[in-house]
């Protein structure tokens, strides 16, 4: 090999020249993908961040009791704590009612431990008529409870800037007083059972979808142009309509008084007095959501059918294979990377699912993201909300990973 | 051996109801030969093909094997191996897996198939290939790949539709070679469907030339060249100069033709049969010879329009006896020939050389 430096033939080294020649294309390059490279960073990096962040943040308290945490560091959590902690939770305390601030503790204390509410907001009314010193036996007269070990606990255990506590709640877990992690009370085991609905959910709309699109798709592949494209067309002229007027229409369709009813009616598969319910529970979740997800198993299934070339089949047969052999053996292989694609694409759209679900679903239709959407609409708990959307991204990411383990990635194909 | 092995007797194919592709298609194929159907693209030869697999079904007529008619038989019971124009190898399989493909849905015990794969595989020359995917394969190899495939479970017939259509020159070449050397070695019948004339002629034993649905000519190669029925078969196969005229006499293997400007041929009359008949008369360049030394039956002079050189040959074009598309294949040799653009040359051919065919 030569170490010798290649010049091109006004004398500058090669490398430098190519540099300068590449440098105006690249920075046109950098200048095309700039914008959306930006806006990706601002709508799609920058939330899931804050999402993520907001998730475990759990600052605000802290800094709103910053004396009273200091003090209850040293405290073992056995017998009573010293007077230097109820010292420091007067001062904060008087300092949050000068503010009139200490309404933001109250719920994340209630939180951790119910009951708070009220004991916060009686001892901040009687602060006025501390006197200094001996403030443990102050604070106990105004509540016994701030005499019980276990509301000093859960005070300490809101102590830390960072909780993993959302999470938890999520799997229907929680910490107990002494740090470890115990199952909800069984009365507030909600959210497992929510998860298992939304994968179960999941799972059969993407079969339902497969079951549908398997044939159709088939069709596309094969009819002659005219036809296949007059069905290509009925099967994305759902698909241009809004999801809102599609999840309706299901709506009129599947009421108790609509007309799906009373075809089962009129069949004489149920009594007119005992119409069956087909929404506001799983099965108009069902229905309408493999409706709405159906082009997605379709377009994926039908862009591998349509590169399948029909003399593979021919071929399979005229080696012997029986028409179902032959498809089995050779048609059905090949269309695996289709199927992967459009299951996941179902399963990770579904699983994430929220207006249809929420509109047609009911109760035991709800799904998680109806869950998510009730703590940032209605309760306002939004670090719950975040890590709730942080699970199922989570969840969403782990399936794509261990699809990837199976068929392989590059296996996909969308188009 | 029997000569009507494969048999279509009457075939019609209509795909439509309105145009028939395929009209009463007569066609016997005896056992171990190699019949090339020729023709040009919607001749109905790949239909006729086709129909034989059983992907199509005849709309009238019945197609034997064997004796046996087989228009109700599927293809997956018809026991024909096929050769299909992209190979159609299946690409998820690896080269074993195509070539067991057909031995384990006749459930052949393993070991019986892995001998016959192996000497599929070595009749192409591809052993150690087995492990391979197609994607892995050469366009040539996956040919073979294709033909192995086709060979490997014994078939009585083996149909190619136009296998070597995707291969560059040379290749196809020396797969033409190589797939008669097969054909020769084991004897099988093959059916073969090209619309590339050189290939048919080098490979097989009977050529059926196809057009309008119908066979013009079925015969052997030399014949179809030498002895074409028809204008078509003439046009179709080789070069071909053709003169347009009326039969101004006939007799016996011999008869003039005057041409539309006035001059008089001799002409072998072949699909003509009575004095003004119209004809086409056709030559092939290389029976017309250049200042013949010997006597023959036409001569005429031509002026010399274009030269074009070939390497081992050169080709003239002239105007002669009003034909300026007159093609003359002259032999590069030593022989000083007067070959210039604008000269008068001598050009002399025998009767039985220039057929007088239907008229065009």
């Amino acid at each position: 090999m030569s170490t010798e430096q290649i010049l091109s033939s006004d004398g500058i080294p090669l490398e430098i020249s190519l540099k300068k020649a590449e440098r105006k294309n690249k920075f046109r390059a950098v200048m095309l993908v700039g914008p959306l490279f930006l806006f990706l960073i601002i709508t799609y990096v920058f939330p899931i961040g804050d999402m993520l962040f907001r998730s475990i943040d759990d600052r605000k308290i802290t800094q709103m009791l910053p004396n009273t945490f200091t003090a209850i560091e040293k405290w073992d959590g056995q017998d009573l704590p010293g007077e230097p902690v109820y010292a420091a939770l007067y001062e904060d305390l008087a300092y949050l009612k000068k503010n009139k601030t200490y309404g933001k503790i109250i719920a994340r204390l209630n939180y951790e431990k119910g009951g708070f509410s009220s004991l916060i907001k009686k001892t901040v009314r009687k602060l006025g008529k501390f006197e200094e010193g001996n403030y443990k036996e102050q604070f106990i007269e105004v509540n016994k409870r701030w005499g019980q070990n276990d509301y000093l606990v859960s005070l300490k255990n809101a102590a830390p800037n960072w909780t993993f506590a959302k999470y938890l709640k999520g799997v229907d877990l929680k910490y107990d007083q002494n740090g470890s992690i115990v199952e909800q009370p069984e009365d507030r085991r909600i959210h497992k059972v929510l998860w298992l609905r939304t994968l179960k959910v999941a799972f059969w709309v993407t079969i339902f979808c497969f079951i549908l699109a398997y044939p159709i798709s088939y069709l596309l592949a094969t009819l002659p142009m005219k036809y296949s494209n007059l069905l290509m067309i009925c099967v994305l002229l759902p698909f241009w309509t809004s999801l809102l007027v599609r999840t309706s229409s299901w709506m009129v369709l599947l009421q108790q008084q609509g007309p799906i009813n009373d075809l089962i009616v009129w069949l004489g598969f149920a009594a007119n007095d005992a119409r069956p319910e087909l929404m506001y529970n799983v099965i108009g979740t069902f229905v309408a959501m493999t409706q709405i997800l159906l082009p997605f198993m379709v377009l994926p299934l039908y862009s591998v059918m349509k590169t399948i070339s029909p003399s593979l089949m021919r071929a399979g047969k005229s080696l012997g294979g029986t028409p179902f052999v032959a498809f089995r053996k050779v048609y059905f292989p090949l269309t695996i990377p289709g199927i992967g694609a459009g299951s996941l694409l179902v399963f990770i759209l579904a699983i994430g699912y929220y207006i249809t679900p929420a509109l047609v679903g009911g109760a035991s239709g709800s799904l998680i993201s109806n869950t998510i959407a009730y703590h940032m609409k209605s309760s306002l708990d939004w670090s719950f909300a975040a890590a709730l959307g942080t699970m199922l991204l989570v969840g969403v990411l782990t399936i794509y990973w261990i699809y990837n383990k199976l068929v392989g990635i590059d296996n996909i194909k969308l188009g | 051996m029997k000569n009507d092995f494969v048999k279509f007797d009457n075939v019609d194919k209509s795909y439509d109801g309105k145009i028939l592709v395929v009209k009463g298609l007569q066609l016997d194929i005896a056992e171990g030969e190699f019949v090339t159907m020729l023709g040009p693209s919607g001749s109905g030869k790949t239909t006729c093909l086709m129909m034989l697999a059983g992907f199509e079904t005849p709309t009238h007529g019945e197609i034997y094997l064997d004796g046996n008619p087989i228009s109700n038989i599927p293809p997956h019971k018809r026991g024909i191996g096929m050769v299909f124009q992209n190979y159609a190898l299946f690409p998820h399989m690896t080269v074993y897996e195509n070539l067991a493909f057909p031995l384990r849905v006749r459930k052949i015990p393993k070991d019986e198939a892995d001998k016959k794969i192996d000497k599929a595989l070595s009749m192409v020359s591809l052993q150690g290939f087995e492990a391979r995917m197609p994607m892995q394969l050469s366009g040539g190899q996956q040919q073979r790949v294709a033909v192995a495939r086709s060979l490997v479970f014994d078939p009585q017939v083996v149909l190619m539709d136009e296998p070597l259509g995707a291969l560059d020159k040379n290749l196809r070449e020396s797969m033409q070679y190589e797939i008669k050397h097969i054909h020769e070695s084991i004897g099988v019948t093959v059916v073969y469907v090209t619309h590339d004339q050189t290939e048919a002629l080098t490979m097989s034993s009977r050529i059926a030339v196809f057009n309008d649905g119908k066979v013009q000519q079925l015969s052997s190669p030399d014949e179809l060249y030498e002895r074409p029925v028809n204008s078509f078969v003439a046009e179709f196969i080789g070069e071909n100069n053709t003169f347009a005229g009326t039969v101004s006499d006939i007799s016996g293997n011999s008869c003039k033709v005057k041409l539309t400007n006035g001059t008089e041929i001799f002409a072998n009359p072949i699909s003509i049969k009575a004095k003004g008949e119209k004809t086409t008369v056709s030559l092939r360049p290389e029976r017309a010879l250049i200042n013949p030394k010997d006597k023959m039956d036409n001569n005429h002079k031509g002026k010399i329009e274009e030269i074009i050189y070939h390497g081992d040959h050169t080709r003239v074009r002239i105007n002669l006896l009003g034909n300026d598309q007159f093609i003359l294949k002259i032999p590069n040799s030593t022989s000083n020939l007067d070959i210039k653009l604008g000269n008068d040359i001598n050009v002399g051919w025998n009767t039985k050389d220039s057929r007088a065919l239907d008229p065009k």
